[in-house]
């Protein structure tokens, strides 16, 4: 009886309300936003056990028709099962987004590290080279690159992510530069540690607190873009599934009130980057609650 | 005046190497990517010597420093190139677009300034209350939704079951543009000409575009002018404005306002960047003619010269708004003259 | 206690501020009057309520304090119980206000002359923007300002200009009252001086009352007629400058007096009270001066000294307790 589910149950939520009380709204934030986060990956992770239909199979049911039983969200124009779609789709979106953004930051932070302690010329150089990507549109300049490129996941995860390599960039460089002027660096620089074991010992741990919400920020972000790339028709070939480029293709059914093809897409993309921000925010306030004063 | 002249020159010096980077930037994505874009063009199957010869004819066979410096040169006389598949200059191309992008955009930041500066405001000034939660709220939640779902939902609601708005294009079917077309601004053209009818018809296509594109960013605004409004709320010379008897309301909506709004001017500047992504969404979704648009079509067709000549326009857009921004800035804000 | 001619008289007043930790009793059962034409101080070390209690006087307490108790009488009226708009048409008209900061103080995007003009302007709304500023212009003569000065910007002007203008602002309406909120504390010596000098000239030319908080004793001596002191929130003694200063009667003013260096005495060490200010969020009990207290008896732990008069003055202290 003693450690009976509902009882375990009531330990965490206590937990967690304990942990809400202390830190306000921004608990509760991050909750929800990780719980949505939670959702869907575990609805990418087990999408051959959830969706009831081959998301390819074009013969799941009637053509166009609106939410059943049988269909939770109906089916498009090519007789395929939306519910089952989505349900892979979200494969895509998370893979793609998380994917960038590992490659953003590895890149960023390389870079900003190299250039922040380095200094001289080169940082100077870089640091407008990634001011000037910085201040351009990200997702022209995303188009730029899905155009040019064969469609694909690598071409569009390359797409998405140079767009947030300055981002890592200017703020490990920053940090890079503040923490380098600190004592303790100058202490250790005395006693004869090498820039490499500084580099690692002191800057990088201190940096990667604020990476951490920058990142996850940088995840919502990239499934925006994702999503805008595919709805426009670039960066993937239309046989991977996918929620942006279901929402492209539905869009030509609107007029007729096909009203299932676009509303599920678009909500699912916008509660899993709501999701992403939530838990960006909440991270935020909780992780360095001087950064964003209330 | 002398002051504001001097800040402005300097000011634009200083623009010179960041557009040179971009420029290069773009160069390099579009010359330099891996992938034959004349052999695409040319349908994928044509033999080596068509293709060599068409390679030869766009100048593509040169060194690559060529290349780039011819490219600079262009660029400095205002030629954007000419495209591969239209017999028609890029810069006339856009020029003929660009009217179009321009009104949506004018008209969105209008909403988003409108929505965005009152919402944060409110917000600020009713801290800590339900309200300021329920705005902050949507703040996050306006800034995740996709722009181009948003535009396709309120087709679906306000164009198709509603019936009360058109979805697409910038005129209707029986209003015929090019009886008023002069400036490419049809609300400008259309009063010029004083077809209030055609007016109507101009603003209602209006309407859902700019509205879209001006929510999408209105999130920024609201939390940015919150913030801001916090800030200028605690300073002393508001407590004091109050201690000498003028109304709250005042105080809040005039005095701080104007504090607030300043550092917001700079952040508008940044936010053009957005607002031309957004329009490019929104162009696409709303079937609106213009130069978010006109990218997108050449993609399609593979027009190279072309798509980088849009490129290099926005990439010349993105500097010229950053200096007229700080110009602005100088003007408001006395404290920041050199 | 009041006296026929008391301007303003506290009773009993309670300001706090609810905060997540608890309620901070910034100020606790204050009873004050100030009389007309008089320059009354108001001393005590940072964080014994002094600033609130300025503020609280024309209700610009900032979120999230409120008066949880009490009454701000002024020519007969409450202000803690006034209208909003009653209230509006006291700030700044009847009772002005000046601050630490001047550079803060003044919006820096607006002209002075601007500023000005708004101030007058709200109050009476008639009168003509060319009107506002011709009254804007004599007052700044009188203040030894150049009237093109009108048409600049705060950030323009030095410190000391910048106060007098907000002097300006604070009497252009012609109030009876004058809080000054720690008014010297941004200025340079030199500069501090002339404006005290300022400040008596107009006290006599605007027939003023003014209510002097700071925590610079030096300016204090120079200016009131009475000084009050508060600590923890409360008041601990009342009474005529020069008495108080010579003979004080709270052992927590005898200690502050005894803090200040003099040059003239061969002093070893500067002398200190020990402890720390209280915590205002759970005050001790009784005399809320008593933890730190050198002649604390047992009464004084256990139950709050109020106010006792004794010949002219006011102190709260078992010490000068009746039959004690």
């Amino acid at each position: 009886m003693k450690h009976s589910p509902s009882r375990k149950m009531a330990v965490l939520f206590a937990r967690f309300a304990v942990m809400g009380k202390k830190y306000g709204v921004e608990w509760w934030i991050l909750v929800v936003g990780a719980a949505i986060i939670t959702g869907v990956v575990l609805m990418a992770v087990f999408s051959t056990a959830i969706a009831p239909f081959d998301p390819y199979d074009q013969n799941a049911g009637p053509q166009l028709s609106p939410p059943s039983r049988t269909h939770l969200m109906g089916t498009d124009n090519l007789q395929r099962d939306v519910f089952s779609r989505i349900v892979y789709g979200s494969r895509t979106i998370l893979g793609v987004a998380v994917l960038a953004a590992i490659l953003s930051s590895v890149v960023g932070i390389t870079f900003g590290l190299i250039s922040g302690f380095a200094g001289g010329f080169f940082d100077k150089i870089l640091s407008l080279v990634m001011d000037s990507i910085y201040s351009f549109p990200g997702l022209i300049l995303a188009i730029a690159f899905a155009a040019m490129l064969e469609p694909g996941i690598l071409s569009i995860t390359v797409a998405v992510a140079v767009i947030y390599i300055p981002t890592y960039f200017r703020l490990v460089r920053g940090q890079t530069l503040q923490i380098k002027e600190e004592l303790y660096v100058e202490a250790a620089r005395a006693i004869g540690a090498s820039g490499r074991r500084i580099l690692w010992q002191y800057i990088f741990p201190n940096v990667i607190a604020t990476t951490v919400v920058v990142f996850t920020m940088n995840v919502g972000d990239a499934i925006m873009i994702e999503a805008a790339l595919t709805y426009l028709g670039l960066g993937l070939p239309p046989s991977i599934v996918d929620w942006g480029m279901d929402l492209s293709m539905g869009r030509r059914f609107l007029p007729s009130g096909v009203w299932w093809l676009i509303t599920f897409p678009g909500a699912m993309i916008s509660i899993l980057a709501i999701g992403f921000t939530m838990l960006g925010e909440g991270l935020a306030e909780i992780l360095n609650p001087r950064l964003l004063e209330k | 005046m002398k002051n504001i002249l001097r800040y402005v020159i300097v000011r634009a010096a200083l623009t010179l190497p960041m557009l040179f980077i971009l420029l290069s930037v773009v160069f390099v994505v579009i010359r330099v990517m891996p992938g034959d874009p004349v052999s695409s063009m040319l349908g994928g199957h044509a033999p080596e010597s068509v293709i060599e010869k068409k390679k030869e004819e766009l100048g593509l066979n040169r060194p690559m420093i060529f290349q780039y410096v011819d490219y600079l040169w262009q660029i400095c006389r205002l030629d954007l190139g000419e495209s591969m598949i239209l017999k028609q200059r890029v810069i006339d191309a856009i020029k003929l677009k660009i009217p179009a992008t321009i009104e949506l955009t004018f008209f969105g930041m209008l909403v988003t300034v409108l929505v965005g500066v009152s919402l944060g405001a409110y917000a600020a000034d009713k801290r800590r209350s339900p309200q300021d939660y329920a705005i902050r709220i949507y703040g996050i939640v306006i800034y995740c939704i996709p722009v181009f779902w948003l535009g396709l939902m309120f087709q679906m609601i306000f164009g198709i079951w509603l019936d009360w708005m058109p979805i697409a294009g910038r005129t209707g079917a029986r209003v015929f543009a090019s009886t008023f077309e002069k400036t490419g601004f049809y609300v400008i053209d259309t009063i010029l000409i004083r077809d209030f009818a055609a007016l109507k018809d101009v603003l209602i296509h209006l309407v859902l575009p700019s509205v879209t594109l001006g929510l999408m960013l209105s999130g920024v605004f609201v939390r940015l002018t919150r913030a801001n409004m916090l800030d200028v709320l605690k300073s002393d010379y508001i407590l004091a404005a109050e201690a000498r008897g003028i109304r709250h309301r005042r105080v809040v909506y005039k005095q701080a306002i104007m504090n607030a709004f300043v550092p917001i001017l700079i952040i508008m500047g940044l936010q053009v960047a957005l607002l031309m992504a957004g329009a490019v969404l929104t162009e696409s979704t709303f079937s609106w003619p213009g130069m978010g648009r006109l990218l997108l079509e050449r993609i399609y067709m593979r027009d190279y010269p072309t798509i980088q000549g849009v490129i290099v326009f926005f990439a010349l857009i993105v500097a010229l708004v950053s200096l007229v921004v700080d110009i602005v800035y100088a003007l408001v804000d006395p404290r920041v003259r050199y | 206690m009041t006296t026929a001619d008391t301007i303003l008289a506290l009773k009993d007043l309670k300001v706090h501020f609810p905060i997540h930790i608890g309620t901070v009793r910034a100020v606790e059962s204050v009873s004050l009057e100030i009389r007309q034409g008089e320059v009354m101080g108001l001393v005590g070390e940072s964080g014994c309520g002094k600033s609130t209690l300025g503020f609280s006087i024309l209700r610009l307490l900032r979120t999230p304090g409120i008066i949880a108790a009490g009454e701000i009488v002024y020519h007969g009226r409450d202000i803690v119980q006034m209208g909003r708009r009653e209230l509006l048409s006291l700030r700044g008209k009847r009772i002005g206000m000046i601050f630490q900061d001047p550079l803060t103080s003044l919006n820096p995007l607006f002209r002075v002359g601007d500023q000005f003009v708004e101030t007058i302007r709200t109050h009476e709304k008639q009168v003509s923007r060319k009107r506002a500023l011709e009254r804007s212009e004599s007052i700044l003569a009188r203040l030894g300002i150049a009237a093109d000065r009108l048409y600049e910007y705060p950030h323009q002007m030095s410190g000391g200009m910048r106060q007098r203008i907000m002097i300006g602002m604070a009497l252009v309406l012609n109030p009876d009252f004058l809080i000054a909120d720690e008014p010297t504390t941004s200025l340079d010596v030199i500069v501090e001086a002339q404006f005290l000098d300022l400040l008596n000239e107009l006290r006599a030319e605007f027939n003023l009352t003014i209510l002097l908080i700071s925590h610079n004793l030096g300016i204090v001596a120079q200016m009131a007629d009475r000084i009050t002191v508060m600590y923890g929130g409360r008041i601990v003694e009342t009474g005529p400058a020069e008495t108080v200063f010579a003979d004080p009667l709270h052992p927590y003013t005898q200690g502050l007096l005894a803090s200040i260096p003099n040059i003239k005495l061969d002093q070893p060490a500067l002398h200190t009270m020990p402890g720390a200010p209280p915590d205002l969020v759970n005050p001790p009990g009784g005399c809320v001066f008593h933890p730190r207290c050198p002649r604390a008896t047992d009464i004084c732990r256990r139950s709050i000294p109020g106010l006792t008069d004794e010949k002219g003055r006011w102190t709260a202290c078992w010490l000068h307790a009746p039959g004690d």
